[in-house]
């Protein structure tokens, strides 16, 4: 179900995007960059230091949004000795996403933008997932040539991130 | 000349040494030069070429177009399987090996240049290869006949270069020539035709006298994909490069992927000494720092490096044991000689406590072999985890844990703790064997360690856990599927506690980087509860809680929980079965035989449970009914056992609340077993029950009530229930173990399940 799942860097800038439909990245970029402040609010409410994983967890971001996908699709093309016409029609579609934040200790933020049109994630599996991020995200740390703030290039990262978004679509 | 029909492998291989030789691009190659290196590469008479050339019709046409190439190679093909060489026989033989051109080593060129005295190319190919600059450890590596990494004789490691270069290059062998497929062509076919090719080459060339290195390399060429030639590998560290690969084709030529990965001995001590440089201490930790430093000196790319230490890392501590970074070193080198790295970390490489075949760890077996000795003093019980990764503090600790357990378990099996409450003087008692009482979670841990490895095909320090006795054995398959972790071991409180940690196990981090079974991470696991609330989710029958009303029974009524994983509920047979699976396992469970009910009847031995036996008798009708399944409800047993114990307990502390003497009863254990399966009791096993007490009740009916009356039946009776309690206290820890062994099937059937599931989601 997930159809992105992003990390971002203390300083707001992405550490890491990947969304599954790759013609609408950057969409999904932009979902992501909006959600930040939504991630960004819920952290100020917050106040005191969280030490809690539980309170990591920020949960549904937006109750839902409608978030409309346009592929345009060329169905007619007339063509006459004078001119062509182009006729687009596009498909509006509408996909409702839901998106999940997750903030870590250390004020890196994972964003997971899911399609709610299918059966509905349990939160548990929310948290799971982000979970399962969260390791990764350390054991890509933990490597000492990885340097913080660079983007996130680790095979074993990439395939965690996959197996996630693939199991869920 | 007649048509060639080539296969797809042919016509590629043929193209691609067609390229080769085409220096000018002209698609016409000239009868000299390197096409004639080529064929004499291929080790045949020179007559023979000579037939060649001129079955091919080059010497009618003063130079080989590709047709004309095409058909020598395929002739020298024939002509190497031994075949007469006769223009039919271009198409009509069938599955014809792709020609082979020798490998030549240094020696071997200039063995060559004397046989064939026109040979003027090949000279200029010996110590054309550049020795790897660079690192300062593979400098010394490759110059170094005996060092680790280079063969035993320099030369192998030039022939594939020389041979490559004999393809690709003019023939002044020049190194600069960018060499396109060099080392990638090679590498590449070699890397994916490991076994096959190598044994096939072996015997291909076994008529021919080449060195046995060579004979792999040269099989190499069989699987020769031209596609290969994109890769470029520095030429710089290729020497290096070649030996490694012919030293792992020799040592091992069928096994498969992973064999190119395994360290030789000489490469490992070279890795130990560079870890000495960097960490004097063999069993401690390279920090992720000094580590970095030392491999950019490899000139690797940062983004490889990065890749290998996720491999190389296996417990993701950002810090190498020497495992660890023998494992990247060798990732390294491997790299640097043109292998791709692998996915996953190839088992060869896996870092193993103990590796039998390098003496420089010998040292380190020592201390194994004393804590497979050592652990049998170490009193089981509590947290062996902790005690045992005290003792294992410079090994490497994840991997070290994962050895501890397995260390552990071994001591904790062969380890009985022997209850003190069992008084053996019961002569009736036929069964006198020690009860052991270790908890199960150390024991699951080292199972699951030890599948874990075994299931990773290692070598593994074997004794102490092929020690294990065979009612582990079910646990084998524990592992194979659960990372291990470490951190909950610890807590080895209870058999319940097992389903805690089961659970936890599944769910904590593994230790490995990738887990494809999608381990659930959890938090910190929940703290285990207090003993008496800590049994499963089975709350306690209402009928046992009114049974006992008098009883202190808030633990009891507490229906706990302590995330049971989901087993499928045993089909339960009745209470009654209880008793008599109770009685059965009195002396049935020496032989852990869980399932029938009907084995029940002998009892002979406990004229205490005489009137249980009574009353096992008139329930056995009712019990015949039942099927008991395979894995026998001991939950139920064992609820009956406490049942039974808590009835008693009840009786006796009624006594002794009257009487004056003090009965050892045991009171922790009634308040503790929390009947574990106490939902799967069925209303109808509870008159039984109940039956049972009274029963009990009534045998003890010579007691007087009031104090003092009868001081001597007062102290028979005392002596009486501390039989019965000695008794059932026995009974009880065998209905334990009981519980335990059918607690690990639990785990091991559940491990399965998971393992079978479908990852439907995270």
């Amino acid at each position: 179900m997930a159809v992105c799942i992003a990390v971002i860097a203390k300083e707001n800038y992405p550490l890491y995007i990947r969304s599954v439909p790759v013609q609408n990245e950057l969409k999904f970029h932009y979902t992501v960059h909006t959600s930040l402040d939504v991630v960004e609010e819920k952290i100020s409410a917050v106040g005191k230091a969280m030490a809690d994983q539980r309170e990591l967890y920020l949960g549904l971001l937006y109750p839902t949004e409608d978030y409309k996908v346009y592929p345009s699709h060329m169905i007619i093309v007339y063509y006459t000795p004078v001119c062509m016409f182009f006729i687009l029609i596009e498909n509006i579609l509408l996909y409702r996403h839901t998106r999940y934040g997750y903030v870590t200790n250390s004020k890196v933020k994972f964003v997971i933008v899911a399609d709610s049109s299918n059966t509905s994630l349990r939160d548990n599996e929310i948290r799971s997932m982000f979970r399962k991020l969260h390791n990764s995200f350390t054991d890509v740390m933990c490597n000492p040539f990885y340097n913080p703030g660079d983007t996130i290039q680790s095979k074993a990262f990439d395939s965690m991130v996959s197996a996630m978004m693939v199991q869920a679509s | 000349m007649e048509s060639l029909t080539l296969t797809d492998v042919e016509q590629k291989y043929y193209s691609d040494l067609f390229v080769y030789c085409d220096t000018d691009n002209t698609k016409k190659v000239a009868s000299n030069g390197k096409v004639l290196d080529l064929f004499r590469a291929a080790q045949l008479p020179s007559e023979v070429v000579l037939q060649i050339t001129e079955l091919c019709g080059a010497t009618r046409l003063g130079h080989f177009g590709r047709s004309q190439f095409y058909i020598a190679l395929k002739l020298i093909a024939v002509a190497q399987s031994g075949l007469p060489l006769r223009v039919e026989s271009l198409n009509s033989v069938k599955d014809l090996p792709l020609p082979r051109f020798v490998v030549a080593k240094n020696e071997q060129e200039a063995r060559h240049t004397a046989m064939y005295p026109d040979l003027e190319n090949q000279g200029p190919y010996q110590g054309v290869i550049p020795r790897p600059p660079g690192r300062g450890q593979v400098k010394k590596v490759s110059p170094d006949t005996t060092s680790p990494v280079v063969s035993p004789h320099q030369s192998p490691p030039t022939s594939p270069h020389a041979w490559r270069k004999h393809k690709r290059q003019a023939s002044g062998g020049n190194v600069e020539r960018p060499p396109v497929v060099v080392a990638g062509a090679v590498w590449t076919p070699f890397r994916e035709a490991q076994s096959g090719p190598v044994v096939v080459g072996d015997g291909m060339w076994s008529a021919h006298s080449p060195p046995p290195v060579q004979e792999s390399w040269v099989s190499l060429k069989d699987t020769y994909p031209p596609s290969s030639s994109k890769m470029i590998i520095s030429i710089c560290y290729f020497p290096l490069n070649v030996s490694l690969g012919s030293n792992e084709i020799q040592r091992q030529s069928s096994s498969g992927y992973d064999d190119p990965w395994k360290i030789t001995d000489e490469q490992r001590q070279y890795y130990i000494n560079q870890f000495k440089t960097i960490q004097p201490d063999l069993n401690g930790f390279i920090p992720g720092s000094a580590a970095k430093e030392f491999f950019t000196k490899s000139k690797l790319p940062i983004l490889e490096l990065s890749h290998i230490w996720e491999l190389s890392d296996f417990d993701k501590d950002g810090a190498l044991t020497l495992d660890e970074f023998c494992a990247a070193f060798h990732l390294v080198v491997a790299r640097k000689n043109g292998y791709d790295l692998p996915e996953k970390l190839p088992e060869s490489l896996m870092p193993k406590l103990i590796d039998l075949d390098d003496s420089a760890e010998v040292p380190d077996q020592a201390p194994d072999v004393g804590y497979s000795g050592s652990p049998v003093e170490v009193t089981p019980n509590k947290s062996p985890m902790p005690s045992l990764n005290q003792t294992w503090p410079d090994l490497n600790q994840g991997n070290e844990q994962w050895e501890t357990f397995s260390e552990r378990s071994s001591s904790s099996q062969t380890l009985t703790q022997f209850d003190s409450n069992i008084a053996p003087a019961d002569p009736d008692t036929a069964i006198v064997h020690p009860v052991p009482i270790r908890m199960t979670p150390s024991k699951i841990h080292m199972q699951e360690m030890e599948l874990k490895r075994t299931g990773s095909d290692h070598t593994h320090p074997t004794s102490p856990l092929m020690a294990k006795p065979p009612e582990l054995s079910e646990e084998t398959k524990l592992a194979t599927s659960m990372k291990f972790v470490t951190a909950n071991s610890g807590k080895c409180q209870g058999m319940f506690h097992y389903h805690k940690e089961l659970r936890t196990i599944a769910v904590c981090r593994s230790n490995s980087g990738t887990s494809p079974e999608g381990l659930k991470v959890a938090a910190a696991p929940p703290p285990p509860p207090p003993r008496p609330n800590a049994s499963h989710s089975r709350s306690s029958s209402l009928d046992m809680n009114r049974n006992f009303a008098a009883h202190p029974t808030g633990p009891q009524q507490s229906g706990v929980v302590a995330c049971p994983p989901a087993i499928p509920p045993r089909p339960l047979p009745t209470q009654t079965s209880g008793p008599h699976s109770g009685h059965r396992s009195d002396e049935g469970l020496a032989a852990h035989s869980t399932t029938s009910p009907q084995q029940i009847p002998e009892q002979p031995n406990f004229a205490d449970f005489s009137q249980f036996q009574a009353f096992a008798a008139s329930d056995q009708p009712s019990d015949d009914g039942e099927k008991h399944p395979e894995s026998l409800p001991v939950s139920q047993t064992y609820s009956i056992i406490q049942n039974l114990f808590y009835q008693l307990c009840s009786v006796i502390r009624k006594e002794t609340e009257t009487a004056k003497g003090s009965i050892m009863a045991p009171p922790p254990k009634p308040v503790r077993r929390r009947l574990k399966s106490e939902d799967e009791l069925q209303d109808e096993a509870l008159p039984p029950k109940s039956n049972v007490i009274a029963t009990v009740l009534a045998t003890l009916p010579s007691i007087p009530r009031s104090v003092g009356k009868d001081k001597k039946a007062i102290q028979a009776s005392i002596r009486r229930n501390k039989e019965t309690n000695t008794v059932l206290a026995r009974l009880n820890s065998e209905l334990q173990q009981q519980l335990k062994d059918l607690l690990e099937e639990r785990i091991s059937l559940e491990v399965q399940l998971e393992q079978l599931r479908p990852f439907s989601h995270l």
